[in-house]
């Protein structure tokens, strides 16, 4: 699930890496205020922990097949959001820079693939609300599960999202998605196992382990400096970054344009597919990060500085951005009412 | 890795930040290339090439890291000569899919950009990296983690390792231990790992810890740091704006373009 430098484009990898930047620093801000420095060392060693544990498999049951921790979920679980994610970033940053397991471009994506996901979704969404204070039984085990498998669906919808807007690999959307998911859904049930295996261990054996010196749950911080930074840095990201995106047409189309002399292949298929295909067409008011002309295309020098390029790269980000705000107010909401 | 960090060379004497900044440039450079590009890419051998002589590493340590990490680019990669048929005459009447054009691409970049990384980070070594990212303003809660992963990840992994080797000592040739099994051998790792985590916090507050960690060799920026950076990355502006390797041949071939 590590992305590679050599499929992530440096306008999707430096809107992730923007991205993952500022949650860090957010994080870091929220543990600084929060923490006496027990944590320091507890963080390292919980990240060197991953590491080791990822060397102990076990047997998955009915299968035969074997399959160990990847850690995102045992660690939000017991370090809580922040911690964990500056955590989880410190493991794929080693992890990067020194096993060559995922690259420099593509690690934004990579931390927030694995780490944003299982920290900032999972946790609070999925595992404190079913698992509570269980200390083993169903609802230990439902919720490790449930929240293992949302979490690495979500990365590796990430994943497979990052790489077509990056349009270095050929694999469309549609089969990527299919050849990601089910795969995901499988690795999922066996984190989902393990996490939940050795959470219930811990708790039947040294209960008071679980309690960490952590941060708790708490979303109620001005996050105004913070979402300013974001804000800055997608427009900047998204204004400036995508004259780079090449002005070609994209791989696919390319080679299509080349085959049959027009850009996109005109589908004769009845029924569904011209309904679906009328709804993206007025859904799609930035197509191919461009305003519709109605003319074709005119080939520019790189880098294009071109208006409808640079429009779309902000618009996407505001729309990213506006997400993000949306995410955080129901999360917000969830914790006033609960 | 870490005795290459330890290494004094030319290229360990320069600014980890220096490196940072034009090995990033060299990473966007070579990905901003359209997906079909080969030859365009060649002149951007020369960074790893010139950064790893100049650092005395091993070369064959390099490449083995880069072919160990490649099985991800090559499992995706593969994918384009399935889905991209169109044909391409290559030079001698050879007619190949254009997905085999663009997959060698892919693995061109991927050898690329993961040497010259593995290279920056070989020949910094951890604390100068970290001493660096701190400087630029990375927050200190991040670096300080860094560090101390670094530190504690091989004395924990061999704890692991000890753990591993016992449970297959036990279970006589047998296959992976039953979940049941596996929670108490990573849980009893864990717990391993919070107690040491507590003896670490005890030590170092004996010794005065107040939540920073301080680099011994302070690097400073130096005029060489800064014109080894505008250099290349002027360089990686030339050859990313007109194809060097086209033109070499074109010059060798008598101008026929």
């Amino acid at each position: 699930m590590h992305m590679a430098d050599a499929l992530i484009s440096p306008a999707v990898g430096g809107t992730m890496w923007a991205a993952s930047a500022g949650l860090l620093a957010w994080c870091a801000r929220k543990i600084r205020q929060t923490l006496d420095d027990r944590l320091v060392p507890l963080m390292g060693v919980l990240g060197a922990f991953i590491f080791a544990a990822q060397m102990i498999n076990f047997t998955i049951p009915a299968t035969g097949s074997s399959g160990h921790l990847g850690g995102g979920l045992i660690l939000a679980v017991l370090l809580g959001p922040y911690a964990s994610f500056v955590v989880i970033a410190s493991v794929l940053t080693v992890q990067a820079l020194f096993f060559a397991d995922g690259g420099l471009l593509a690690l934004g994506c990579n931390i927030f693939n694995l780490g944003f996901f299982p920290a900032f979704v999972a946790l609070p969404l999925i595992y404190r609300p079913i698992v509570r204070d269980a200390r083993g039984g169903v609802r230990l085990w439902l919720g490790s599960m449930l929240a293992a498998i949302v979490g690495l669906q979500l990365g590796a919808f990430g994943v497979v999202i990052e790489t077509t807007l990056s349009g270095i690999s050929e694999l469309p959307f549609d089969k990527f998605v299919m050849l990601m998911q089910p795969i995901h859904l499988a690795i999922g049930i066996v984190e989902g196992l393990a996490t939940a295996a050795v959470v219930a261990f811990v708790a039947r054996t040294r209960p008071e382990a679980l309690v960490m010196p952590s941060a708790p749950v708490d979303f109620s911080v001005n996050l105004r400096p913070v979402q300013t930074g974001l804000l800055i840095a997608a427009v900047i990201v998204g204004g400036a970054l995508s004259w780079f995106a090449s002005s070609h047409p994209d791989g696919l189309e390319w080679s299509m344009g080349k085959v049959s002399g027009r850009e996109e292949l005109e589908s004769r298929e009845a029924g569904i597919h011209e309904d679906m295909a009328r709804v993206q067409e007025k859904t799609a008011f930035l197509p191919d990060y461009g305003f519709k002309t109605g003319e074709p295309e005119e080939t520019q020098a790189w880098p294009a500085v071109n208006a409808g390029t640079t429009i779309s790269g902000l618009v996407g980000g505001a729309m990213v951005v506006a997400l993000a705000g949306l995410a955080g107010y129901l999360l917000r909401l969830r914790r006033k009412t609960a | 890795m870490d005795e290459f960090g330890a290494m004094d060379s030319p290229a360990h004497r320069l600014d980890a930040r220096a490196k940072a900044v034009a090995t990033i440039a060299f990473i966007v450079a070579v990905m901003s290339f359209p997906p079909y590009e080969l030859s365009g890419l060649a002149p951007f051998v020369i960074y790893p090439v010139v950064l790893l002589a100049l650092s005395g590493i091993p070369p064959a340590f390099i490449l083995r890291k880069v072919l160990i990490a490649a099985p991800f680019a090559i499992c995706i990669g593969l994918f384009n000569p399935l889905f991209d048929r169109h044909p391409v005459v290559l030079p001698g009447g050879l007619v190949v899919a254009g997905g085999w054009i663009s997959f060698a691409s892919i693995l061109f970049r991927f050898a690329l950009t993961v040497s010259a990384a593995l290279v920056w980070v070989a020949s910094s070594g951890m604390h100068r990296l970290c001493a660096g990212l701190e400087r630029i303003g990375a927050p200190r809660a991040f670096v300080v983690q860094l560090l101390f992963l670094h530190r504690y990840l091989f004395v924990v992994a061999d704890e692991g390792l000890r753990m591993r080797r016992a449970m297959d000592l036990r279970s006589a040739g047998a296959r992976g231990p039953s979940l049941r099994v596996y929670g108490s051998i990573t849980g009893h790792l864990l717990l391993r790992a919070l107690d040491r985590a507590h003896r670490v916090y005890a030590a170092m507050r004996a010794r005065g810890f107040d939540g920073r960690v301080r680099a011994l060799r302070e690097t400073e920026s130096r005029i060489g740091d800064a014109a080894f950076v505008v250099c290349w990355i002027a360089f990686f502006a030339i050859a990313r704006k007109w194809n060097l390797a086209e033109a070499l041949g074109a010059w060798i071939t008598g101008g026929a373009r």
